[in-house]
């Protein structure tokens, strides 16, 4: 089978919840929606405290191309616009919405679009408009990855179908459950970018995946794979090369090798979207963790929170050590349960003491799983050493430090369990500020 | 049930979130269960001397851990197996029959000098057991090459290795000494020998040695490279001129077996990358050719794995992995 260099192969731990179809979860009685759900410019309100709002209407919008849309996920009154916790950037201005319990639709909504009749430019208005962004975690705006400067030239469309985080299980349901949509949404997405060849990429762990996959793209350009279950086959490029072959160069993007990938939930936005005239309001989610008393992957409003989650899930069975949002090889450990579900949370993890595997760092004994393990074809070891040490322009310079992904997989393999992401990450973040001062000093 | 998650009780760390159970202290105790057979062979074959030496080296290991960790006010880690390890490899590589204050003193630098003076495990730059031995060697030289008398196939009593006897006597006297070839081979195959403690036993070394291959504690690149090295070099350098050497005596003779499968692959101290692994093999095997064809000892493994141990950021400098998005 198709594949790339290294990886990791941890326990899937999807069982918990691939059996379970998604769940609408209850209307929530209030939902905190971030102005940033996305890279790039942030969004500012167009609505006020006290203003009624409807489902679908949108709240907040930007200027700037590389931004993200914001609509109310529920019917109500605007209650605040303040600081909230953030899942990812630990807080962030928020739109509070109170529900009148109506969840009635904003005018318009839903419509009935001939999307046929439409054209590239028209389409990629619509997904815009929709406030559509990468739901694979990542959530870079969908408009301008469909959008490639004009020296570009795209011929492949990618489908991430692979879900390769353990526990997670969102997407699988989803292309068991809505194969239709994903088919739209494929054939929409394919139409903007000008393409006719497709790929859907899908771990061998979800056979019915693949073979439902299979049905919905019978007759089309559309090829649907089974890959190898291994971490991380859902990363943009390693998925490219499992594909394609191609390689992405070295601090290139997908499109640099003519590709461009999107994952399930945020084509399943986009058919609603051209199709329904929905925004982007809901997603689904995965609840799991082996603290958590009934796992299940739940159609969540953007807005609700963690809390909210757990409670549909018949709240916890055991203590637990850490709460994620995402999955638990690249998500974020969250410190309160009253952070919302954003556009780029696909599960949320309540994970117990077994889960974690929690033991003490210790120097490196230079085994060299990690350099197996990293999908990059870096050295961890080093890199975490220099950081250690704050080699920080030398592990830029000479051990190609932002090539890092940040995917975890040397971390997992670590028998010292070192914190080599973070070494990393805080590298990277020491270069950048570096690079800046270098900067305001040339400007003065 | 749990009605409420305790906050206080949460980690809030950066991912990733869950790590593989594989652990230092796992790695190192599986070597050490790795090393279990030939020990046990060494407890039956050598008899009390060598149970003794491997006691005395086991047990100045982990005390000298000890020590050292409590002096400096480090956190003790003689449980992770690694300081036990050294001990019993030193000793393994050690005549049965050595003084135990010898055996105590070589303990003690090993963990003391060669590990903890240079920042413990993970930061030593030489193989500690080899760093001890080669220390005994030239404190003790005597001492360091004097054999338990035993008795070979041939009713020959004899108080020297086959290596010594290879040096000092010449191939036809070592033919002799065992009887014929095949004689000679079965005895070094199944460890009916004269020599160190662990090493004599060249089948059970590789068992011991497949294990931690399936386990993926090594690599099996260095051990077969290694002796490889040392087989082809003595093949074509043999004593009647070229390609004439016993490659097959030589690679199952001294401190090979357990150096290749025990010594070049203590991951501390050898390169990192794959490729820089098969580098350091074929190194420690020329080496250990060149002092055993060439030098004035009759056996190289430990001083040529711990030269090779020298030259191993040198390798892990200039050979790296292939970085993704570097080929099209």
């Amino acid at each position: 089978m198709k594949s790339f260099h290294g990886g990791v192969h941890p326990n899937d731990s999807k069982k918990y919840t691939a059996a379970k179809p998604v769940e609408p979860a209850p209307l929530p009685e209030k939902v905190i929606i971030p102005l940033r759900q996305h890279i790039g410019a942030p969004v500012s309100p167009i609505v006020k405290k006290g203003d009624t709002v409807k489902k679908g209407q949108m709240i907040a919008t930007s200027d700037a191309f590389v931004s993200g849309n914001v609509h109310a996920s529920i019917s109500g009154t605007v209650a605040e616009i303040a600081d909230y916790p953030h899942s990812v950037f630990g807080s962030c201005m928020s739109i509070v919405i109170e529900s009148d319990g109506l969840d009635t639709w904003a005018e318009g909504i839903p419509l009935q679009r001939q999307w046929e009749k439409l054209d590239s430019k028209e389409l990629s208005k619509i997904i815009r408009e929709a406030g559509i962004v990468g739901m694979g975690g990542a959530t870079f705006p969908t408009h301008v990855k469909l959008a490639p400067p004009p020296d570009k030239k795209i011929d492949t469309f990618i489908l991430n179908g692979s879900e390769c985080e353990p526990f997670l299980t969102a997407d699988y349901r989803a292309m068991l459950e809505y194969p239709e949509r994903i088919a739209t949404g494929v054939k929409i997405t394919m139409k903007v970018l000008g393409v006719n060849t497709g790929y859907v990429g899908i771990e061998d762990n979800k056979p019915d995946a693949v073979k439902v996959l299979q049905e919905a793209f019978n007759g089309t350009q559309v090829k649907v794979i089974a890959l190898p279950t291994k971490y991380p086959q859902g990363a943009e490029k390693m998925l490219i090369k499992a594909l394609t072959g191609r390689e992405v160069p070295s601090g290139g993007l997908p499109m640099d090798v003519g590709t461009v990938v999107q994952n399930v939930g945020t084509i399943i936005a986009i058919s609603d979207a051209v199709t329904k005239g929905i925004p982007l309001i809901e997603r689904v989610v995965t609840v799991s963790g082996s603290a958590v008393k009934e796992p299940k992957n739940l159609l969540m409003r953007i807005g609700a929170t963690f809390a909210d989650a757990l409670n549909h899930c018949g709240g916890l069975s055991s203590q637990p050590v850490k709460i994620i949002n995402g999955g638990p090889m690249m998500g974020f450990a969250q410190s309160t349960m009253d952070v919302p579900v954003i556009k780029g949370t696909s599960g949320i993890l309540f994970l117990s003491k077994k889960d974690v595997n929690y033991r003490k760092e210790s120097p490196c004994i230079h085994c060299g799983r990690c350099l197996e393990a990293c999908p990059m074809g870096l050295n961890p070891s080093i890199l975490s050493i220099l950081g250690e040490r704050q080699l920080y322009q030398e592990a830029k310079e000479e051990y190609n430090l932002l090539d890092c992904m940040e995917c975890g997989s040397c971390v997992y393999v670590c028998p010292a369990k070192r914190n080599i992401v973070q070494y990393i990450r805080y590298a990277k973040a020491q270069n950048a500020t570096q690079a800046q001062k270098e900067k305001a000093k040339v400007a003065v | 049930m749990v009605n409420e998650v305790k906050m206080n009780l949460l980690t809030v760390s950066p991912s990733p979130h869950i790590t593989s159970d594989e652990s230092i202290p796992k790695i190192m105790w599986t070597v050490n269960a790795a090393l279990a057979p030939a020990v046990i062979f060494a407890a039956w074959y050598f008899g009390s001397p060598a149970i003794i030496t491997m006691l005395v080296g086991v047990v100045t290991a982990v005390a000298t851990e000890y020590l050292v960790q409590t002096i400096r006010k480090k956190e003790v880690t003689i449980t992770d197996g690694s300081a036990f390890l050294t001990g019993l490899l030193l000793a393994m590589c050690l005549p049965p029959n050595l003084p135990w204050y010898m055996t105590a003193t070589g303990s003690f630098l090993a963990i003391a000098v060669a590990k903890h003076s240079m920042g413990g495990l993970g930061y030593n730059i030489f193989n500690p057991a080899h760093i001890g031995r080669a220390a005994l060697m030239v404190s003790w030289p005597v001492a360091m090459t004097t054999w338990s008398k035993m008795t070979t196939q041939v009713d020959v009593v004899t108080s020297a290795t086959p290596l010594n006897i290879l040096k000092q006597q010449g191939y036809a006297k070592l033919i002799e000494t065992f009887g014929a070839t095949p004689n000679l081979y079965k005895a070094m195959f199944l460890g009916m020998r004269n020599g160190s403690i662990g090493e004599t036993s060249a089948i059970l070394l590789i068992l011991g040695g497949l294990f931690l291959i399936y386990k993926g504690y090594i690599k099996w690149e260095v051990p077969v490279v290694m002796i490889g090295t040392v087989g082809i070099l003595t093949w074509i350098f043999g004593p009647a001129g070229l390609f004439t050497g016993d490659a097959i005596f030589h690679m199952m003779a001294g401190g090979l077996m357990i150096g290749a499968f025990f010594m070049a692959t203590d991951m501390v101290t050898i390169p990192i990358t794959r490729k820089g692994k098969i580098i350091f093999a074929v190194g420690a095997g020329a080496l250990t050719a060149l002092i055993r064809l060439k030098g004035g000892y009759p056996e190289g493994v430990c001083y040529s794995i711990l030269l090779m141990n020298s030259v191993t950021p040198l390798i892990d400098r200039f050979v790296t992995p292939k970085k993704f998005g570097a080929r099209r």
